[in-house]
């Protein structure tokens, strides 16, 4: 089947097969960013912004994006770099896997909450698994940007 | 000191945010054949009757191997060096399965679904054996996990496979029984260690093609990517020229991917099709089949004077291998040789025991390798002979432990597998680490304040313990490095050693940087190809800035001589006269100058018959393997009636030597620390009484998040390595040794009860307070 969406700010029409997920979908169209870790929907590897609301796309039917707009980091690397300028400062891009999802979520939270505390922070952004950091230095790198973007 | 002990931003770091493909499945040709492993659903089973007619036929289906279709060559999947110190138990393919995920047939298809429908035609006809699921019952079992004679071992270690054991080891240092008799206390306990499961978020990936030289090129997820052309080589019986093996970007490794996983499997696919092929693992299969901590059983008995000094320690290790013998040997006895060099004081010193096969999920190497099991039962009871003999543990520690300029016996009669290698400890900072991460947690006060009640039901309690790991394995592992010089005066530095989001490229060009006194960025890395780059053994056993580089700093002093000498002679000068200083090549007095942006296009573009490339290989393989050392420390807070624990904080206090960049050796602590939290007190695989895995997901199986960090305090001794790059020694294993024991120490100072099997879980501290209270 075919479906029309936006990927990137670009208008696709794509072919699907009706059981396929978006993070295969999203993978073949080349977003290559857009990661696979589990089978669960546990990790947030996956996740990408549809409508600017983070969801888990190894999770969610290619079918029902469409007419939705998607965004990967792929779509907002000026952004991402701003964000990741932190998280690299910091150590916290080690295998860097779990990152662009990460960075997605990250992306998000600032839009919804505002001058978030350590504590919303780590709840926002629990979904995404890092087996690498130990989170530390995630923390101290958002807390860093948020600060100074103010 | 000014391009090492400085955080320079890992150089990958921003390219990898960005989302740049850079992993194995995203360098994939976009056609490759789909290989899908058809796996055992017994425990152990020997296969009757295999039939993948049906299957062949499935639209879409490429080819189908079993055991039948396979070279039937005995390897070894651990990806160590040569000879092997594992027992070489394991077949592509074999007509037995032996644990619940070993693999039955490959099958390659166009697409995953093709794959999976094509998996379900395939016809099998099992004899279902009885399978071996206790690992404390499986010496002398009457199944016999490897009952096939092929398997052997590249030197003797006790291996006997018609007794289920993969190997033995016995080593002791005075009369142990003896001493103990005669020692005025003696704790004699026992000790419990889980499987844990490595959890890379990149799940285990490999891809194939055959290039225009007609070569197998593997671009694999691994550690150890030298290892692995040569044991595809053995296992498919063919000449090494023909197979190239990249490494990428590795999403997370840990050790988990050391070993070998689906690499043969696509070359197998690939040399039959002559098309590219890639093997993605499911997170089920990660667990499921690939490898895992080894589960152990360790008794100790410490035998002490009443004051308080140590007198003997006698360590005896069951080791559960699982269905096949990957670091069998090695991982059991770095339980001994990377844990009772902290007390190098005794009178006699016992280590010895047994692998033994079961039905179980292999294991494998494992950050800590061992060290984190042994030093949960030497540091659990080191902590209950403190509280014995009414001693502050920290006082017990300090009078036992191993200071800079002693040596251990261990270090020479205990090696990989088998002698080791002598050795002074020229740095050991464990008296600052202790002294400093007591004051940092406020042990003096709130050790005496035991059982501290704070509100309710909720007591607080304090523990600590200290852990030592290697730096490489001396007199046989390897790192080499070459440097060439461009145009410009930029230099590519090309490693081996392989980063597995460690930092090492990072590190390695700032040690090189260091070395030539240039910018780093004037160091261009490429590392881990094994048509290209030098020879490295891989990353593991805490390797790889200690070895690597060290062969990198020689290359890059090489490389420095070079352009002396080769400047002098363009200069006209004499060698003794001509310094370089980073960016100039000139005489002592200055007369003579040519800046390297300058020389080095001449020497590429306009010098004519003194034109040249100048380039410079070394290699280096360590004389000894110096131990970074810790001391870690955690407060937690039990509540009394459901016996649910917090983690208040973890203070880690570490000697490393100089670090070469502090930001991502902290990183590689809190990373360390908080798997090894994870190992302490969430983390378990279990099975259930078919051998099923019952964890196989990550639902079931708990890695921590976020919300799960305590505060982690960490910090750095100020150390000196000599015989390091720049000071250093290794730092990626160190931080995951302690948390077990320590967490386990401060929940008997906080209620008085003792766990002594992991993981530490509320309904484990639970059922322990009921008990004592019965008591
Ligand atoms: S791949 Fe793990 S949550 Fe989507
Ligand atoms: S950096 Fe490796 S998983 Fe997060």
């Amino acid at each position: 089947m075919k479906i029309k969406l936006k990927i990137n700010n670009q208008d696709k029409i794509i072919d699907i097969r009706p059981d396929e997920m978006l993070l295969e979908v999203l993978r073949k169209n080349g977003c290559l960013s857009v990661k696979h870790g589990c089978d669960t929907g546990s990790c947030g590897a996956c996740t990408v912004l549809l409508d600017e609301k983070p969801i888990l796309s190894c999770s969610y039917l290619a079918a029902k994006a469409e007419g939705h707009s998607i965004i990967t980091v792929e779509g907002a690397q000026k952004k991402v770099e701003q964000i990741s300028k932190y998280l690299v400062d910091e150590g916290g891009v080690q295998c860097g896997f779990c990152i662009p999802g990460l960075v997605l979520t990250v992306m998000s939270m600032e839009k919804e909450l505002n001058n978030p505390s350590e504590e919303e922070i780590t709840h926002y952004l629990s979904g995404n698994l890092c087996r690498c950091t130990g989170y530390s230095s995630h923390t101290r790198a958002i807390k860093k940007y948020l600060e100074e973007k103010k | 000191m000014k391009q090492v002990n400085k955080s320079v931003p890992k150089i990958d770091g921003m390219g990898l945010a960005k989302g740049k493909p850079a992993f194995t499945d995203d360098l994939a040709d976009s056609n490759a054949i789909i290989v899908k492993v058809l796996r055992s659903p017994h425990a152990f089973a020997r296969i009757k009757n295999i039939n993948v007619d049906k299957a062949t036929k499935y639209p879409g289906v490429e080819c189908i191997f079993t055991h039948k279709d396979v070279p039937r060559n005995v390897f070894t999947r651990a990806g160590q060096g040569y000879p092997e110190p594992s027992p070489k138990d394991k077949f592509i393919l074999d007509e037995y399965v032996r644990y619940v995920g070993d693999e039955l047939a490959i099958v390659a298809a166009s697409t995953d679904e093709v794959a999976e429908q094509a998996m379900k035609l395939i016809e099998v006809d099992y004899e279902v054996l009885e399978p071996v699921l206790d690992f404390e019952k499986a010496e002398n079992n009457k199944s016999v996990i490897h009952p096939e004679k092929e398997p052997y071992t590249m030197f003797p270690m006790g291996f006997d496979a018609s007794k289920n054991i993969a190997c033995t080891y016995d080593m002791h240092v005075g009369d142990v029984d003896e001493v103990l008799k005669n020692s005025e206390v003696v704790i004699d306990k026992t000790y419990y260690t889980q499987a844990q499961a490595h959890v890379a978020i990149e799940t285990h990936s490999s891809t194939a093609y055959i290039d225009h030289y007609e070569r197998l090129n593997i671009i694999t997820s691994t550690q150890t990517p030298v290892h692995l052309r040569r044991i595809i080589g053995e296992a498919l019986g063919m000449p090494i020229n023909k197979i190239r093996v990249v490494k990428p970007r590795v999403g997370g490794a840990f050790g988990g991917k050391q070993q070998i996983h689906g690499e043969l499997f696509c070359a197998l696919v690939t040399l039959k099709t002559g098309r590219p092929s890639k093997c993605i693992y499911s997170r089920k299969e990660v667990f499921e089949s690939s490898f895992s901590r080894h589960a152990m059983r360790l008794n100790i008995k410490i035998g002490a004077e009443k004051s308080g000094k140590l007198k003997a320690i006698d360590l005896r290790v069951l080791s559960d291998t699982g269905a096949y013998g990957e670091h069998a040997l090695t991982v059991f006895m770095i339980a001994g040789s990377k844990t009772l060099p902290l007390y190098n004081k005794v009178d006699a010193v016992h280590f010895g025991g047994t692998v033994v096969y079961t039905n179980h999920t292999p294991g494998g190497a494992y950050r800590g390798y061992g060290a984190i099991q042994g030093n949960f039962a030497l540091e659990s009871a080191m902590d209950e002979l403190a509280n014995k003999l009414n001693i502050d543990p920290l006082e017990l520690r300090k009078m036992n432990m191993i200071k800079e300029g002693e040596t251990s016996e261990i270090f020479k009669i205990m090696g990989e597998g088998g002698e080791g290698t002598a050795q002074i400890i020229e740095s050991c900072k464990l008296d600052y680490c202790l002294k400093r991460g007591s004051e940092m947690i406020k042990w003096n006060n709130k050790y005496q304040n035991k059982n501290k009640k704070v509100i309710d039901d909720k007591v607080r309690g304090i523990g600590l313990a200290i852990a030592m790991q290697g730096s490489g394995i001396p007199n046989m592992d390897m790192g080499a490095a070459s440097l060439k010089l461009n145009d410009d005066g930029f230099f590519n530095l090309l490693i081996g050693a392989t980063d597995l989001g460690t930092g090492s490229d990072t590190i390695l060009a700032q040690i090189a940087a260091e070395a030539l006194n240039v910018p780093v960025e004037d160091i261009v890395v490429y590392s881990s190809d094994s048509d290209l780059t030098p020879f490295d053994c891989g990353a593991y056993a805490s390797s790889t800035t200690f070895v690597s580089g060290n062969g990198v700093k020689k290359t890059a002093e090489k490389m420095k001589n070079l352009i002396i000498s080769e400047g002098a002679k363009h200069l006209k000068i004499d060698v003794s006269d001509t310094i370089f200083d980073g960016k100039i090549i000139k005489s002592k007095d200055g007369e003579n100058s040519i800046s390297l942006k300058e020389i080095s296009k001449g020497w590429l573009y306009n010098y004519g018959q003194a034109q040249k490339q100048l380039l410079a290989v070394d290699s280096y393989v360590g004389k000894k393997s110096p131990p970074p050392y810790m001391a870690g420390f955690a407060e937690v807070e039990v509540d009394t009636k459901t016996g649910h624990f917090d983690i208040l904080n973890y203070t880690a206090v570490v000697d490393c030597g100089t670090t070469i960049n502090p930001k991502l050796a902290l990183g590689q602590m809190e990373g360390g620390l908080l798997q090894g939290i994870g190992m302490a007190v969430y983390e378990d695989v279990k099975y259930n009484k078919y051998g099923q895995m019952l964890t196989n997901n990550l639902m079931n199986y708990k890695i921590p998040t976020r919300e799960d960090v305590p505060n982690i305090n960490v910090e750095f001794a100020d150390s000196y390595e000599p015989s390091g790059p720049y000071g250093a020694k290794s730092v990626g294993e160190i931080g995951i040794d302690t948390p077990p024991a320590v967490i386990a120490n401060a929940i008997f100072n906080a209620v008085g009860v003792r766990i002594t099997d992991l993981p530490i879980t509320p309904e484990k501290v639970l059922l322990a307070m009921k008990k004592k209270q019965i008591k």
